[in-house]
């Protein structure tokens, strides 16, 4: 019978990282549904930049009170889970603060203490955090509504109910206590709980079961929230886009056709080469998210949904309907879509009826951006809502011809006379001597 | 301003034998629109000044399709630049000037990959080169005691990081440089690019460059410079809507530094 709690911990732990290892395997094969992408190159400049703005947080700053806060969260978060790890082996191996006996007391002492210093300020941060999203009304918060709201909210909750558990535990372990070490924090809080050395050790078990709960409740809860950007984040910004942010990438089946057009030796009846026969014509741009590449799906998994592409967003700023946040929620929300349906018919995408475009994303939407990339710029983890705009655009312009008509007058006329106007070729020199 | 502007053609340099030492790219807007075209006179201006040996392509050139990519029309675009890149490889030409940031951008970015391969600079960072060695001098108070605020070109800033080049040569007008809240990396588009410019913007509460017009503004300047013939159509057509034009005016970098020739 006394092996009876750890075996419930071994189980709990393996139902918890199980389950949550289900859905990280969906999640790539979700990510797998986009066209593959070549991001092999320049691996140093690629590990550099997420070392920078994902580990280092660099981008973050640019707004210094929410970066700071985030940095402490960030910090807290990376910091406090290395007490995980003893909770683990205290909950397989039946020990009690395995730490105290492989290291000195006073770095166990240390550490403990700092988790908890770490642990009030992340409290503090998580409160201003919620003030921000509920009471001030910032408005790139202020205009979620529904799920990501609520999303935005629970992950905050999660967060002071597990920072208070870690504290009324190491409060109410009398033999920590005792220590005099570690309990920068807790001692202040020790009178709460009265002095029965039963009652206090209900509370502390209690406290501790509840907090390694806690803690793989919350890993499951990442796969359907905003909050899995504190794992994405790290490929995210390795795979993010190196070249300037005004070059866009030029699409190879285009080429191909172009050169064969120009090509005044090519044969427009000959019959394709082995093997080309039976591909697929290419489609050109994106109308649902298999036809986007697999960065761009990561992009849509890693939003956390600060808003922050959106508040720099001229279009929005003006009032348009544009928003680059909700291009990238509308991608993710349709992939798990699609995902869902792959799972319900035995691992085949069955014909849904809908698409990204038009039933998530509305032409409107997409022909309000000035391609200024300040989305691009304000991200912090390196997600390119623009490239996916593009990729909408180009399906609309060269598979549909649904271009507003102001564009159609102007790509006529370069394809007419060389200028977006009606002028003549021939009168490109005049201005000298005008 | 444009007595005696000597313009040379590529084509005429070829029948000499000759090759410039840079090929200026006038772009569709420098070509046709009346408010470009000046810049594109200012801009020859110092290169006459300056006494570079330079050409245009004249007839030959077209438009880059810089436009057409940004709408979507990728055909349309590659279209243009292979036709482009072939007139221009069949001249040799190594290194090309722009007044306009967006055939800077797309030259210097999108035709390299199509066999288009050339060293693009902006003008305002040729211009700066011409000062730095000393070509081209620019002296004289015609801005001395004014407020200059210079709005980014999104195609030449946040697109391709440069921000000090159109900076560096402002300092030599003399004038007060301040800067817009929303600067370099941050600045707010003008609201023509993404192939706005050729078409009405969708329903809002407000027009990208009145806004952007509005941040110029609270710097209290005397002079909008910008580098990019659409921008300054824009924040033109915002001097406008806030009935400024009086005590405001909107100058391309090149047309600073000419008027102090």
């Amino acid at each position: 019978m006394s092996y009876l709690p750890n075996i419930i911990f071994a189980i709990v732990l393996v139902l918890g990282i199980g389950y949550f290892a289900r859905n990280v395997k969906k999640l790539i094969r979700n990510i797998k549904l986009g066209r593959e992408v070549d991001a092999s190159d320049n691996k140093g400049q690629r590990w550099k930049n997420m070392a920078r703005i994902a580990l280092g947080q660099s981008k973050m700053v640019v707004r210094p009170i929410a970066g700071i806060l985030h940095i402490i969260v960030y910090i807290g978060f990376v910091i406090i889970n290395i007490e995980v790890l003893e909770i683990i082996i205290d909950g397989l191996f039946g020990t009690h603060r395995i730490g105290l006996k492989v290291l000195p007391e006073s770095v166990y002492g240390f550490l403990i203490g700092s988790f908890e210093i770490l642990a009030v300020l992340v409290l503090v941060a998580v409160i201003v955090f919620w003030l921000r999203r509920n009471i001030i009304n910032l408005k790139r918060f202020k205009t979620l509504k529904g799920w990501p709201k609520n999303d935005g909210n629970i992950i905050l909750y999660f967060e002071v109910v597990l920072m208070c558990l870690f504290l009324v535990m190491n409060a109410t372990d009398t033999s920590f206590q005792q220590l005099g070490t570690g309990n920068v924090i807790s001692q202040f809080i020790v009178p709460w709980f009265g002095d029965n050395p039963e009652t206090l050790h209900v509370i502390e078990r209690t406290a501790w079961w509840l907090h390694i709960i806690g803690i793989l409740i919350f890993l499951n809860y990442l796969y359907f929230s905003k909050h899995l950007h504190i794992l994405l984040a790290f490929p995210n910004t390795y795979y993010g886009k190196l070249t300037p942010k005004g070059q866009f990438n030029n699409l190879e089946a285009v080429t191909k056709e172009v050169k064969l057009m120009m090509d005044p030796n090519a044969d427009p009846f000959a019959v394709p080469a082995e093997g080309e026969s039976d591909e697929e014509p290419a489609k050109f741009g994106a109308s649902d998210v298999l036809d986007l590449n697999r960065i761009q799906l990561l992009n849509a998994y890693t939003c956390t949904e600060c808003g922050r592409c959106t508040s720099e967003c001229p279009a929005n700023q003006t009032g348009k309907k544009l928003s680059p946040r909700k291009i990238m929620m509308d991608t993710r929300d349709r992939l798990v879509e699609v995902g869902k349906n792959i799972d319900t018919n035995g691992g085949e995408f069955k014909e849904d009826g809908k698409q990204l475009l038009g039933d998530y994303i509305t032409h409107e939407e997409l022909w309000a951006c000035t391609t200024c990339n300040a989305c691009t710029e304000a991200c912090p983890v390196s997600i390119d809502p623009l490239s996916i705009i593009m990729e909408m655009r180009r399906y609309l312009v060269m598979e549909q011809s649904a271009a507003p008509m102001e564009l159609n007058n102007m790509m006529t006329n370069i394809e007419n006379n060389g200028a977006p106007w009606p002028y003549n070729q021939q009168d490109r020199l005049n201005w000298v001597n005008e | 301003m444009n007595e005696e502007l000597k313009v040379p053609t590529m084509a005429e340099y070829m029948a000499e034998g000759k090759q410039p030492e840079i090929l200026f790219w006038v772009g569709s807007a420098g070509s046709y629109d009346d408010r470009a075209k000046k810049i594109s006179k200012a801009f020859v201006k110092l290169l006459n000044n300056a006494g570079v040996d330079f050409a245009v392509l004249g007839e030959e050139e077209s438009n880059t399709g810089d436009v057409a990519k940004r709408a979507g029309n990728e055909f349309l675009f590659q279209m243009q630049a292979m036709m482009n890149i072939e007139v221009l490889n069949a001249y040799e030409v190594t290194r090309i000037v722009t007044c306009d940031p967006h055939s800077f951008n797309c030259l210097k970015n999108e035709y390299p990959s199509l066999g288009g391969v050339y060293d693009v600079v902006h003008h305002t960072q040729y211009i700066k080169e011409l000062i730095d060695t000393g070509r081209l001098s620019v002296n004289g108070d015609t801005y001395k005691g004014k407020r200059i605020t210079f709005h980014d070109p999104c195609y030449l800033g946040r697109a391709n990081s440069e921000f000090e080049a159109p900076r560096s040569v402002l300092q030599n007008t003399k004038a007060t440089l301040v800067e817009m809240k929303k600067n370099k990396r941050f600045a707010l588009c003008c609201g023509a690019g993404g192939a706005q410019m050729f078409k009405e913007p969708e329903k809002g509460d407000k027009d990208v460059n009145v806004l952007r017009t509005e941040q110029a503004l609270e710097t209290t300047p005397d002079i909008i410079a910008t580098g990019c013939p659409y921008c300054n159509t824009m924040m033109t057509d915002g001097i406008k809507a806030k009935e400024k034009e009086d005590s405001i005016t909107v100058l391309d970098v090149a047309e600073l530094i000419a008027n102090m020739q």
